[in-house]
Formats: structure tokens, C-alpha cells, sequence
């Protein structure tokens, strides 16, 4: 491997060929660098010793992946069509697992009660739907503490927003700002013509325009992918099945007035199964589905920039910046281009996690390259 | 009963051709509105170059030359005929741009010139917008054409004359400036 464009192996920020320390973290580029694989994840359950302490492993763990062998080059045209199937699949399993709910649980309330519940799961999604849709985007904005910018003030933020919208063939959205020293970024909106990018001063301040570019194409891609409606729908979907598996179990405990006879026992036991683990079944599909849209924003991303190398180059600096994010919290962290409430360097592989381990998505993203 | 399930094939056949012919008809005016846009950016440039010209000449006294090509491309850009010489003068006027914004950097006093700083962020983006919307017409052209040759739509474009469109070519000598960044 040769030194050029060789990413640093400290925190995997791609210099230009012929640095001698890290553009980002300072670290000196060594030639060691090409013994370093700091962006390949160690196979889970490979017993590792001392790997836990190490944040970046040393290349030596995974003998499996050579470092000096390349990644396949990826094509987002592909990586689009995959994650999009992903994502519905994921979806109608979110869906699937509702409606068997309610039918389980009518059935398990009284004989042949099965259409009843399968009603009140339904009516709860609506009921659920109808409030968070009128709330809309403007709460966040405000909890964030964002608000919107003139053309004057940013004219290079403007003008990259802008040039994002036209790659996308769509209308240029609101700019918003924080003003955070943190870098970060998230879009709302529920559909492109109401849509809003909102960045921290952080951002502007430490990225430079090709990374700047990057991040926006990365939000734009959300706004094209309708991602801020499609995880409110799930959203909606799971608190359904969380707030309608509470009214069975606490009716249970309760018992119920009026009618003592119940569903034949299976049902009943069935219920009271499903009801117990699927909120948690239920809240791991939303994460696993947040985390396909993050990814699913990047590689669409690229396919509007037409520049892996500037997205990866912004990750590597937005995580790897120190500075908290006051703004943000456990209800927003999810909209963020990078989780702003988690630490570089965790292994993000947990299955509670709204993105994809950063390294994993930077080395996805230099693959593309 | 076999009169029934005829027509219902045939109120079935009738709703699909409708959709079918209305989404190529989208996705033809797309094409047409994204080949629009990239005119709508290159009309940009045309307008900001004077104004670029007017705040550098004091500085450059020398550099007469390099304006007098930028000046001189842009107004043979704009009177180009057909997309084959249009795109040929704006390949050289994109060069010219080029070659201006690097002498600036040889300037210190016209580098931190708020004016020209300004103009430049705005020319560089209108040399990005102008790429896009090209990649944008490219991925309308893509999407349009796919959708009258691929089964099943095809047999409504056929009926119909919808005729494939063609893909915006970048020349050779511009591929070079379609990344302009400055760092």
C-alpha cells in the first residue's frame, strides 16, 4: 500500500499523500500505517485478549482480513436497492408483529375476540399517528435550540445546501443553525417541500467545503428517502405495540369487570409471551431500522456527491470531536448524523444503538472510493 | 361469466396503461426541467463574471491577458450554437475561470478582498451547481430511459413514441474542473 491518501492509524482521518502528522488528530503518519487496519471490526466472539482496553485494535488481531488486501469497490446504485429492501422488510416485520398482537391478545381476552383487538392496535397506531403528525418538525427545531439562518449570514452553508438540492433534483430546504462549538447535523421535515437541514456552528467551523458537502448530501439523502416520516411511522408503529401490550398486562392484573370468562388458556398464555418481550422486540427492530436509513443516507450521499472520500473525512472529524453537543438528548439522538450522545470508538455493534459503528460506516464509505 | 372476467381484464389493462403512460410523461418532463436547470446555472455564471472581472482588474494590471481569455470565452459561450459548440465554449470558459482563481491565489491583497472572496465562494458553487444539475439531468436521462425500455412499460412507450433521450456528455477538457474546492 502506498502512502498516498493512506488513512491515519489513530483515528482513520484520510490525509493527503505526503503528510507527515495527521490533518485531524496529529498523530504521526508513520509507515507503520499500512500495518494497521484501524477500520476493520474484529469478528464478534473472537476471543481477544486485551482487545476490550484497546479502543483501535493493533492489525495483528483479525488474521482472516489481510489489511493489504483491498475491499471490494462498492457501487451505490447497489448498496441503494439493498438497503431500501432491507428497510421494507424491516418494516413489514414491525407491522406483522402488531397485528399479530392484536389478534393474539382479542383472542386470548375472549373466544373469537380476535377482530376486536386487532381493531385496538390499529386504532392506537392512528391515535398515536394523528398526534405526532400534527406536532411536526417545528418542536425538534426549537428543543434543539436551531434556528434559522439568512443567506447573508452563511452564504457558504446557502450555497452548498443549494447545490445538494439541485443534485437531488429537489427544492432547497430551510437552513437552520445551533450554535454549538460541537459539529453535528440533522434534517426534518416530513416531506421535501416542507423539509429542514440544521447544522451546529461547530460544523461550519471545523469541516472544510468538501466535507461541509458531504454531510449536507448525506442530510439531503434523508430528506429525498422521506426517512424523517418513514422512522415517525415506526416510531408510531412500536409505541402502538409498547403502550397496547401495558393495557393488556396491567388489565390482567387487574382483572377484568364485567365478563369473567376468558379465551382458551393458550391464547392466553400466547399473550401474556408476546406481550412480554415484544415492546423489546419491538424497540430493536426501530434501531435496527434507524441504523439501515444512516446507512442508507450515506451511500445515497455518494450517489449525490459523487464523493465518498469528503463524507468520510467529516465522520472521522464529527466523532472524533470531543466538544458535547448540549443541545442534543436521548429523544433527538437519532436524527443526528453522527449519535451525538455516544462515545468514538464504542463498539456501536450493540443492538440498542440508532447508527452504525462510525468506523464501520467510514470504512463503507472509503470501499466506494 | 367469461364476458365479466374480459372486462375486468380489460378495465385492468386500461388502468395500468394510464398509469404507465402519466409516469413516462413525469419522468419525460423531468428530463426536460433538469436540462433547464443546468441553463438556469450557466445564465448564473455568465451574470457573475463581470463582476469579478470589475473588482480584480485594479489588482491584476499585469494579468491582462487572463482576463481578456475569461471575458472572451464567456461571451463566445454565450453566443454558441448547439449543444455540441455550446458545450465545447463552456468547457473553455470553465478553464478560463480556473485559470483566474489560481493567479488571485498569487495575490495576497486581492486574496483577502472580502468582494473577491465572496465572488469566488459564488463561482465555485456556480461551478458545483452547474455539475450537479448536469448529474441530475444525467440521472433523469437514466431514469427515463430505463422506464421506456424496460418490460412492461416499453410496450406503452412504444405506442405512444416516446423516443430515449441522450446523455449530457462532459468534454474532455472540463472533466478536470468539475471538482473545484477550496481549501
Amino acid at each position: 500500500m502506498s502512502p498516498a491518501g493512506a488513512p491515519c492509524p489513530h483515528c482513520g482521518y484520510e490525509n493527503r499523500p505526503g503528510e507527515l502528522t495527521c490533518n485531524l488528530c496529529g498523530a504521526v503518519l508513520a509507515h507503520e500505517a499500512k500495518a494497521a487496519a484501524p477500520l476493520t471490526a474484529a469478528p464478534a466472539g473472537a476471543p481477544q485478549p486485551g482487545a476490550r482496553a484497546a479502543t483501535l485494535r493493533p492489525a495483528s488481531a483479525p488474521a482472516s482480513l489481510s489489511p493489504a488486501m483491498p475491499e471490494p469497490r462498492r457501487n451505490f446504485f447497489v448498496e441503494i436497492t439493498a438497503n431500501k429492501r432491507r428497510s421494507i422488510l424491516l418494516f413489514g416485520a414491525v407491522a406483522g408483529l402488531l397485528i399479530l398482537l392484536g389478534a393474539v391478545i382479542g383472542e386470548a381476552a375472549e373466544p373469537h375476540g380476535w377482530p376486536v383487538g386487532l381493531g385496538f392496535a390499529a386504532l392506537a397506531a392512528v391515535a398515536i399517528g394523528l398526534t405526532s403528525y400534527l406536532q411536526g418538525s417545528a418542536i425538534i427545531l426549537a428543543a434543539s435550540g436551531a434556528r434559522p439562518v439568512a443567506r447573508e449570514e452563511e452564504p457558504q452553508l446557502y450555497n452548498v445546501v443549494e447545490e445538494m438540492a439541485i443534485a437531488a433534483g429537489l427544492p432547497a430546504p430551510a437552513v437552520y443553525l445551533i450554535e454549538d462549538t460541537a459539529p453535528n447535523a440533522f434534517a426534518t421535515g416530513r416531506d421535501p417541500s416542507h423539509a429542514a437541514i440544521t447544522v451546529t456552528r461547530g460544523l461550519l467551523d471545523k469541516l472544510n467545503r468538501e466535507e461541509l458537502q458531504g454531510v449536507i448530501g448525506h442530510e439531503m439523502s434523508h430528506v429525498r428517502n422521506l426517512d424523517v416520516r418513514y422512522s415517525m411511522l415506526v416510531a408510531i408503529l412500536v409505541g402502538s405495540i409498547v403502550l397496547f401490550c401495558d393495557t393488556f398486562l396491567r388489565s390482567l392484573r387487574f382483572g377484568r369487570t364485567g365478563r369473567n370468562e376468558r379465551g382458551a388458556w393458550p391464547f392466553v398464555l400466547l399473550a401474556l409471551l408476546l406481550a412480554t418481550i415484544a415492546p423489546i422486540f419491538a424497540t430493536l427492530l426501530q434501531m435496527a431500522i434507524s441504523r439501515r436509513r444512516e446507512s442508507l443516507a450515506d451511500v445515497s450521499g455518494v450517489q449525490l456527491t459523487r464523493n465518498p472520500i469528503g463524507l468520510a473525512n467529516a465522520l472521522a472529524k464529527i466523532a472524533g470531536d470531543p466538544a458535547p453537543l448540549e443541545a442534543a438528548n436521548r429523544a433527538t439522538q437519532h436524527l443526528y448524523i453522527v449519535n451525538p450522545v455516544k462515545v468514538f470508538g464504542m463498539d456501536a455493534s450493540a443492538l440498542m444503538s440508532t447508527h452504525p459503528p462510525t468506523e464501520e460506516r467510514i470504512r463503507i464509505l472509503r470501499s466506494m472510493a | 361469466m367469461a364476458g365479466w372476467i374480459l372486462l375486468g381484464i380489460v378495465v385492468v389493462l386500461l388502468l395500468w396503461s394510464t398509469v404507465s403512460y402519466n409516469a413516462l410523461v413525469g419522468l419525460r418532463n423531468q428530463v426536460k426541467n433538469a436540462w433547464n436547470q443546468i441553463d438556469v446555472q450557466l445564465k448564473r455564471r455568465y451574470d457573475l463574471i463581470p463582476n469579478l472581472v470589475e473588482v480584480v482588474k485594479g489588482y491584476m494590471s499585469f494579468e491582462q491577458e487572463t482576463l481578456q481569455k475569461v471575458i472572451q470565452a464567456r461571451s463566445m459561450a454565450m453566443q454558441a450554437q448547439g449543444p455540441r459548440a455550446q458545450a465545447e465554449a463552456e468547457g473553455m470558459l470553465t478553464g478560463a475561470l480556473k485559470s483566474l482563481f489560481a493567479l488571485v491565489e498569487s495575490y495576497p491583497d486581492l486574496k483577502a478582498n472580502q468582494n473577491v472572496s465572496r465572488l469566488q465562494e459564488e463561482l465555485t458553487s456556480t461551478e458545483n451547481k452547474i455539475a450537479f444539475a448536469r448529474q441530475f439531468y444525467n440521472d433523469s436521462v437514466m431514469g427515463y430511459n430505463n422506464a421506456i425500455q424496460m418490460f412492461p412499460s416499453n410496450f406503452i412507450a412504444g405506442m405512444f413514441q416516446f423516443k430515449a433521450e441522450e446523455f449530457f456528455h462532459i468534454p474532455e477538457a472540463e472533466k478536470a474542473a468539475v471538482k473545484v474546492s477550496l481549501r
